[in-house]
């Protein structure tokens, strides 16, 4: 597994989203509330850029007539199809058994952290005072 | 290793080229609300000002359920200079035509005049449409062909658009929508069929349409998802009804293709047929032969959406039924229940069989060349 340093948390603030090509794969990175999430940006469906889809809530129902909304901005709707997945785990909710969106873990890590390494962030320049996006794969 | 960062991201090139493919449900869209504007004479224009278009269904515009994506669309399909999805041809060639290597696109508008009450109204706006499809896309895109659409209620005024058309290689099929006023087999259809037969287009049934009638035969249902598994049904009153109205003894060189209504019910509903004809035969005579061999002969299929059992024999076995050259494949670009070319068709296909699934019954029955 490699870190990769992807952004200063600056420049990804909450409620925005970054795409990028990492080892030839796309990934989009998400901050939600303050959450780091990544995803590979591929649907495993019919694969669609699925992280350019739009982030709702879950609707679930113990009973007809009886509807919860909850996890809102947690769930990304596919711009193709509409399946649903969960940013946190890349589990499917139209069919868990077949199909898993590939997640990777995000990490904030402090400058002084990332510039012992190893990291990766040759794009980069990383300074001992900032704080960092990192994203494992 | 390298990070690259970018505003949106880019389809990925492919490893190699692709496998050419047909793709029989492609639909394209205006721009602007004004970009007909040119192709309507000033009397319509005046019209629409004045009084608008009176519609058969309930809602002024648009489908009677919304729908899960905006415009029907992909959320990815948006042109880069604006304007809703489908309504770019450059950005159609560089997002489907191109990475897919599409070889034959047919191009199937349904924002048309189709559901107007005004018929003259209607046949103007649908013949403008026809020479739009010309101008702003056959023409500057020899892979893509129309479809021309006709005033579907005024079966006469039809036949003239669609013998207006005769010979014009810019269209290869006639154009209809399978909820009509009435089920398509009725004789106030016949002249369209007629005309289609003449100038030797097929005619292209797609699911929608605007008759007023609810979607179901028991009402109005309550959720989107029972308008998409509703136009199966439609489609079958559509196609019963020309079986059985005589439409192909009376005109035995036309053809039909099924457009996104699926092919999974085709064997069951003609079986049923069958079963019924043995035994009330007498009260259509005008049929020669039984139900299911007129629909075997003259009916194509399109693919998409994709009949996706859990099991991939049960595929086989419904298409071993319909014929393996009587499907046409189709992504229905731009809507969102698009099919991604490499991922419909399972393995253990002959590669003969693959190659007219996606592109070899399109060009023969397209007279593509």
């Amino acid at each position: 597994m490699v870190r990769h340093v992807i952004a200063p948390v600056d420049e990804l603030p909450p409620g925005t989203r970054k795409f990028l090509t990492i080892d030839e794969r796309p990934i989009a990175v998400f901050n939600i509330n303050g959450e780091f999430f990544g995803l590979l940006n591929r649907c495993p469906h019919q694969g669609a850029a699925l992280c350019e889809g739009p982030l709702i809530g879950l609707a679930t129902s113990s009973d007809p007539g009886e509807i919860e909304y909850t996890r809102l901005s947690e769930i990304l709707r596919c711009p193709w199809h509409g399946w649903e997945f969960d940013i946190r785990t890349g589990q499917s909710y139209c069919d868990p058994k077949r199909f898993r969106a590939k997640a990777y873990p995000v990490n904030v890590e402090p400058g002084s952290a990332v510039v012992k390494g190893p990291y990766v962030a040759e794009t980069l320049a990383v300074s001992v005072e900032s704080d960092y996006v990192v994203v494992d794969l | 290793m390298n990070i690259q960062f970018r505003d949106r991201p880019e389809q990925a090139p492919a490893a190699s080229v692709k496998t050419a493919i047909a793709d029989c449900d492609i639909h394209p869209a205006r721009a602007t609300p004004t970009e007909l504007g040119p192709y309507l004479a000033k009397r319509w224009h005046e019209h629409l000002q004045t009084y608008g278009k009176h519609a058969y269904q309930g809602m002024m515009e648009g489908p009677p359920y919304p729908k899960a994506q905006p415009n029907a669309s992909r959320r990815d399909a948006y042109p880069p200079e604006g304007g809703p999805q489908g309504s770019s041809l450059s950005f159609m060639q560089k997002q489907h035509l191109d990475p897919n290597n599409v070889a034959l696109g047919v191009l199937n508008p349904l924002a048309t005049g189709q559901g107007i009450r005004n018929q003259d109204l209607a046949g103007a706006i649908c013949s403008a449409i026809n020479d739009w499809q010309i101008e702003k896309w056959t023409a500057r895109d020899s892979r893509l062909k129309g479809s021309v659409v006709v005033a579907n209620e005024d079966g006469v005024a039809a036949a003239a658009e669609i013998r207006k058309r005769a010979g014009d290689r810019n269209f290869v099929q006639v154009l209809l929508l399978s909820r009509n006023v009435e089920p398509l087999g009725q004789r106030r259809y016949w002249p369209i069929y007629e005309a289609a037969q003449e100038i030797g287009l097929p005619v292209g049934v797609h699911a929608f349409g605007f008759g007023g009638n609810p979607i179901t035969a028991s009402g109005w249902p309550s959720y989107y998802i029972e308008e998409m598994v509703g136009h199966s049904q439609c489609q079958q009153t559509a196609l019963a009804s020309i079986v059985l109205e005589g439409v192909f003894e009376r005109y035995p060189k036309l053809k039909m293709v099924m457009i996104e209504a699926g092919f999974g019910w085709a064997p069951s509903l003609a079986w049923r047929l069958d079963k019924n004809f043995e035994r009330l035969h007498s009260e259509v005579p005008q049929l020669k032969r039984k139900p299911s061999e007129y629909i075997r002969d003259h009916i194509w299929w399109t693919t998409q959406p994709m009949e996706d059992p859990e099991r991939r024999d049960h595929l086989f076995e419904l298409i071993e039924w319909i014929g393996w050259d009587k499907l046409l494949f189709a992504t229905d670009y731009p809507h969102w229940d698009y099919d991604e070319p490499s991922r419909v068709l399972p393995a253990g296909v002959s590669d003969t069989n693959r190659e007219a699934f996606y592109l070899g019954n399109a060009k023969k029955l397209y007279g593509i060349a």
